[in-house]
């Protein structure tokens, strides 16, 4: 295995070191936060530090290497970096730590470039679902495949499904601060798009192999993508629609008894659902105010 | 106590029974995942049969399903925390559901598409049989008890909790 170009112990070391560096950075920021006097939550590093995890496993399994990859340990990795990865990040706020652990020019930059047309296009559920399952039916069904011979072309795919993976499960389910955050409907109806284009394409895969996959490989990652993509569908589900309930409740809609938390006002309501009511009673930075 | 604290909504708009709807048809649709695909092994992942209709069918039937389970109990407990739940609304969308999609998989996707069957190598017909009719027993169980919880919120009228005769 030593002999193929990116699988050796030298290059999972080199491989390692951008996950160490998130790792770090997020680590280093909340306990910056924290000193500071503004308690970040400690499940949002667990499930940064997981998230980083995941993709780590994912980009450098060597089983789902170029050269060395078995099918159903390439659709593992892509499982691990393209869907449970963005959904332990995603839930981390890592915007909302980043804005409040930079100084306050850079913060603001941070946050016009957020909000820069591209980004804010891209952030879009539509286009957002677009490029992550869109990409996945490009890859499994076009030429496009020949990308994950090449070592440079499969870390490319991988780092694509991340970042997509990313904007996706953000424009879906996302904590940070988001001016333009689509409405309940089109969520909803891009979620659904977005994982039955998944659940398609693994039964399309089960009856038509990519080239130069054997029968029972493709069956067996054709299996994997679909029952273990149902089981991170699930969890993204769920928080979807406990936010959703978060939200109703804060409200406090007419009929039912008023929620005590209705005094928070708009403000409150409109922050995201699965902040700690510790923070949302703390004076806000003006970092955050600028996004609303 | 959640039984029934919304006396006079009228039985459609009632969210207990939608979210038991909710619940029954993702129910219903795990338990043929599990049982007829898992245990059995009488259904295939793949059913060349259905071609890519039948493929696309699956995967988007997949989707919705998935979401409606998981959003159907948190509609039942968006009732139950605003106080209208309905013990027995709910159970009478749980049966409706689940019945309603075992005949529209029994008839629609068995029999008019031809997806896929229930069984392979044997004399289909009594499984037809069978299948359809328990989805009907379901779907017939679940439309007596709406009626009579429909009856009974008539009967009582606008909200008079106390004046209902019977319970």
């Amino acid at each position: 295995m030593h002999e193929h170009p990116g699988t050796g112990p030298g290059f999972l070391l080199l491989g390692a070191l951008p996950f160490l560096a998130a790792l770090a950075l997020y680590l280093a920021a909340a306990a910056g936060v924290w000193r500071a006097g503004r308690p970040w939550p400690v499940y949002r590093s667990v499930l940064w530090s997981a998230g980083v995890v995941a993709a780590a496993l994912g980009f450098l399994n060597p089983a789902a290497g170029p050269t060395t990859g078995s099918f159903p340990a390439h659709m593992g990795s892509h499982l691990l970096v393209g869907m449970a990865a963005p959904l332990l990040l995603v839930l981390a706020a890592p915007v909302t730590l980043a804005l409040r652990a930079l100084a306050v020019g850079r913060a603001r930059r941070l946050s016009s470039f957020l909000r820069s047309p591209p980004l804010r296009v891209l952030s879009h559920p539509v286009p957002a679902g677009l490029l992550n399952t869109g990409g996945l039916w490009l890859l499994y069904t076009t030429p496009a495949a020949a990308l994950l011979g090449s070592g440079a072309g499969h870390a490319a795919v991988q780092l694509h499904f991340l970042l997509a993976g990313c904007l996706f499960t953000n424009a879906v389910i996302g904590v940070d601060p988001n001016p333009h955050r689509a409405g309940f409907p089109l969520r909803t109806a891009v979620l659904l798009a977005a994982l039955a284009g998944h659940g398609v394409l693994a039964k399309y895969l089960f009856a038509y192999p990519p080239p130069g996959v054997p029968t029972g490989q493709a069956e067996t990652g054709a299996y994997l993508m679909y029952y273990g993509g149902a089981l991170i569908e699930a969890a993204l589900i769920t928080v979807f629609c406990a936010q959703e309930y978060a939200r109703a409740h804060r409200r406090g809609t007419a009929g039912g008894p008023v929620s005590s938390r209705v005094s928070g006002g708009a403000a409150a309501a409109r922050r995201p659902a699965a902040d700690p009511p510790v923070l949302r009673r703390s004076r806000r930075a003006p970092e955050d105010q600028r996004f609303r | 106590m959640p039984t029934d604290a919304k006396e006079d909504l009228p039985l459609r708009r009632d969210r207990s029974m939608w979210a038991g709807v909710m619940i029954g048809v993702g129910v219903m649709a795990a338990v043929d995942e599990i049982v007829f695909h898992q245990l059995l092994a009488w259904h295939h992942f793949y059913d060349r049969a259905g071609g890519t209709v039948g493929l696309v069918s699956d995967g988007v039937l997949h989707a919705v399903e998935l979401f409606l389970l998981i959003a159907g109990f948190f509609l039942l407990a968006s009732t139950l925390r605003r106080g209208t739940a309905s013990a027995g609304a709910a159970l009478a969308g749980l049966f409706l559901g689940a019945g309603g999609f075992q005949l529209f998989d029994g008839l629609i996707n068995h029999k008019v598409l031809r997806f896929h069957q229930i069984r392979y190598g044997v004399d289909v017909v009594p499984y037809d049989l069978v299948w359809n009719a328990a989805a009907l027993a379901l779907l017939l169980f679940g439309a007596v008890l709406a009626g009579v919880i429909a009856r009974r919120r008539r009967r009582t009228g606008s909200g008079t909790r106390a004046a209902r005769p019977d319970a």
